[in-house]
């Protein structure tokens, strides 16, 4: 039993933290929203660089060869800094997707362009209904009527859509089967879905953590430094109980993510209501986050200028990505309502 | 990171397992509230300690096993899961043990430990005062040391001193420099409870039943060699006992995933009526996941500690959120169980459902102890997120 991070995994956070605070900034974030497609090719090139696009590629194909137990802590930065880059969904959705889907040609052609960050791979499932950053994407591994299908980019048609968020890119995705590669159908689909769905849902899951870590951050920093009956507005009871509020429900959602990383990485029978207890708590962590860093920023929290709407909009919009609470809370449900549900004391592992 | 145990740990709890099965009463003792029940969890305390279970972490010249910190989880893991009885013991064994063996002289460790350790002496608490609640250090009672030096003289009152009616000791904090204000000159002393000079008023709880006191010391004579630590050190000899490692002795997560398990268990069971309120699952939903979220994070902690790794702002994160959730799971037991959850658990028609509502008084005191929940959110702001403090 260790339910710690190893020396190596702790050092890649760090340096992956420092890349990315250095170089995805706000205003380096507020400029990326002004271009067309809100994407930088030079920012993705570096993030192969440091081998994190190629993360969960295979070594034989030009990877790592990690497991999202490796990338949790990485996502969790990548949430810090409201990283728009398809980055999450490509290591830890599309990547896995395409080396276990079966069709070794497919995987052969894309995984190595993956790894060096020549291609975008992204996927889209009907839970979610549009499909983010498809505009820059390669491939497209799209859901459709229970099959999934390899899409090539040409062969797309896409409806842009503007997300609260002005960071998030989503499409509607059209395409003809008979101009796609069929990966898989049936049941076979619906197994390939749900893990993707799993692996999307910890992604996501991960990225909150970060984000209500930020919004905590931006929020002691404030109220540190703005004053208002001669002192510093942070030293009233109320505003400290708010932030206090954020950060004790984040170290309860720190772990179960961890947990859930863990059980997707070696595929335990409890990977399911891992992630979806996972999703849950973090979602809701960043979300209260938000509703309390608005309250403690007082009007400038409702303004453009200020930097906590890059973090608040993103956390508002993962609390229905890869599966709404509702789902997730099924899915728990149907877990401990099961007969031989495993619960109690020493049940946990 | 390896969630599995290893094939010791579960030989480990195996054993656990047995032993209690043995050993823990077919019949649930009396709430050591009671003057019985106290005389029973004092017996059940001295038959865990021949079996070498009463303090598993503690050395074996000790009466312990030098169990780690897993062991220790999945020992409580066990003795939840039985039904085993709640510690009569628990302030000596898990607070003031641990704090003995790091401040005490030999001399005290031999005198005392052991008595601990079998159930001989029940300990006490003596920190708060009328006046010195949440904020502990406006202490006033008087420990004035004898002019031979062999002796302190003690004047005071000390309130909400669980166990106290009943109990053989007390520990706590004295004011032994007069001149002195807040955390300074405060010194930590133990006071045999049968000494002259005392006086014991039980305070009924909200059960009814007299779980606390209030004990007040008109000139009690307690010997020099009853003082833990230095003379006006007792602020950081309470710091310790106030630690971590101990908080997560007192409150370690088994207790809350056995409550949540009863909880799922009781709205499995009544599930057509507890949907006419949709908050009710959702409820049960959540309890599940946070005592899950509890003892995954104490896990956490336990594997860094055992690693070396220091503690940080654990103990206030924990304090409020094992609280809350045990104030949440019983609140919605209560729930379901409609009309019947208001019944005391001796009535007629009560069932086995009184067991909630006894929980339910109980959970009422988990915000307001050991620190009230506002203290542990100002903590947590001014030390943990460094939040100006003025």
């Amino acid at each position: 039993m260790d339910f710690t991070f190893s020396e190596d995994q702790l050092l890649f956070q760090e340096s992956v933290r420092d890349f990315l605070v250095n170089e995805i900034t706000p205003d380096k974030i507020r400029q990326l929203w002004e271009t067309d497609s809100g994407r930088s090719d030079e920012l993705w090139q570096q993030l192969a660089e440091l081998g994190l696009t190629g993360l969960t590629v295979p070594e034989d194909f030009g990877g790592l060869g990690m497991n999202e137990l490796d990338f949790v802590l990485l996502a969790q930065e990548a949430g810090y800094v409201a990283l728009s880059e398809p980055l999450v969904n490509s290591v830890l959705v599309a990547t896995p997707l395409l080396s276990e889907c079966g069709n070794s040609a497919i995987a052969e052609q894309w995984l190595p362009k993956i790894a060096s960050g020549e291609a975008r791979a992204v996927v889209g499932l009907a839970v979610n209904k549009l499909v983010e950053d498809a505009h820059c994407a390669d491939l497209l591994l799209l859901e459709k009527d229970g099959a999934i299908y390899a899409v090539e980019a040409a062969n797309a048609s896409l409806r842009a859509n503007e997300s609260v968020d002005p960071g998030r890119k989503l499409f509607a995705v059209d395409f003809d089967p008979a101009t796609a590669v069929c990966l898989a159908d049936g049941d076979i689909a619906q197994a390939l879905i749900n893990k993707a769905l799993n692996r999307g849902a910890l992604g996501v899951a991960a990225q909150s953590l970060g984000l209500a870590q930020r919004m905590i951050d931006l929020s002691v920093q404030y109220t540190s430094e703005r004053k208002q009956f001669g002192v510093a507005i942070g030293s009233f009871q109320a505003v400290k109980h708010h932030m206090a509020n954020i950060a004790y429900k984040l170290e309860y959602a720190k772990t179960p993510v961890y947990r859930a990383a863990y059980d997707i990485a070696n595929d335990t029978p409890r990977a399911e209501l891992s992630v979806s207890h996972a999703k849950l708590a973090a979602c809701e962590v960043a979300d209260l986050a938000a509703k309390n860093s608005i309250q403690v920023h007082g009007a400038m929290g409702y303004t453009w200028e200020v930097d906590l709407h890059i973090f608040m909009k993103r956390a508002w919009a993962f609390n229905s990505s890869y599966g709404t609470a509702g789902f997730h809370k099924n899915r728990v449900a149907a877990a401990l309502l099961a007969d031989n549900a495993a619960l109690g004391a020493g049940a946990t592992f | 990171m390896k969630l599995e145990y290893t094939a010791e740990h579960q030989a480990f709890r195996e054993e656990v397992r047995s032993w209690l099965k043995a050993n823990v009463p077919a019949e649930p003792l009396k709430s050591f509230d009671t003057e019985e029940g106290f005389q029973q969890h004092r017996e059940w305390e001295a038959k865990l300690y021949e079996g070498r279970w009463g303090m598993i972490t503690w050395p074996e010249e000790m009466g312990g096993r030098g169990a780690d910190l897993l062991q220790w989880l999945i020992f409580e893991e066990e003795y939840y899961a039985a039904s085993a009885p709640l510690r009569v013991n628990q302030n000596g064994i898990f607070l003031l043990g641990p704090t003995l063996m790091e401040y005490g002289t030999e001399e005290q460790k031999k005198r005392f430990l052991n008595g601990m350790a079998t159930g001989k002496d029940i300990w006490c608490q003596g920190w708060s005062e009328p006046n010195a609640g949440s904020d502990m250090a406006a202490i006033r009672s008087r420990a004035d040391l004898s002019e031979d030096g062999s002796h302190y003289i003690i004047n005071g009152q000390k309130t909400w001193s669980t166990r106290a009616v009943w109990a053989d000791w007390c520990f706590g904090m004295f004011r032994t420099d007069p001149e002195s204000e807040r955390h300074r000159g405060l010194t930590f002393i133990l006071v045999p409870l049968d000494s002259e000079g005392i006086t014991v008023r039980p305070i009924p709880q909200l059960d009814g039943l007299p779980g606390f006191a209030e004990i007040f010391f008109d000139n009690v004579k307690v010997p020099v060699d009853c003082r833990l630590g230095g003379e006006g050190e007792g602020w950081s000899v309470a710091m310790a006992t106030a630690g971590f490692e101990r908080g997560l002795m007192l409150r370690s997560p088994a207790r809350f995933q056995e409550t949540a398990k009863r909880l799922v268990e009781l709205y499995k069971a009544n599930q057509e009526t507890a949907d006419e309120d949709p908050s009710i699952r959702e409820a049960v939903l959540r309890a599940y996941m946070d005592a899950e979220a509890y003892c995954l994070t104490t896990y956490q902690t336990a594997c860094r500690l055992m690693q070396g790794g220091k503690i940080g702002a654990e103990a206030s994160t924990n304090k409020i959120f094992w609280s809350e959730l045990d104030q949440q799971m019983h609140a919605t037991a209560l729930k379901i169980l409609e009309t019947r959850g208001e019944l005391l658990p001796e009535s007629p028609d009560a069932g086995d459902v009184g067991r909630w509502l006894d929980g339910w008084l109980f959970a009422q005191s988990g915000p307001i102890y050991a620190g009230t929940n506002e203290i542990q959110r100002n903590i947590i702001a001014e030390r943990m997120l460094g939040m100006p403090r003025k």
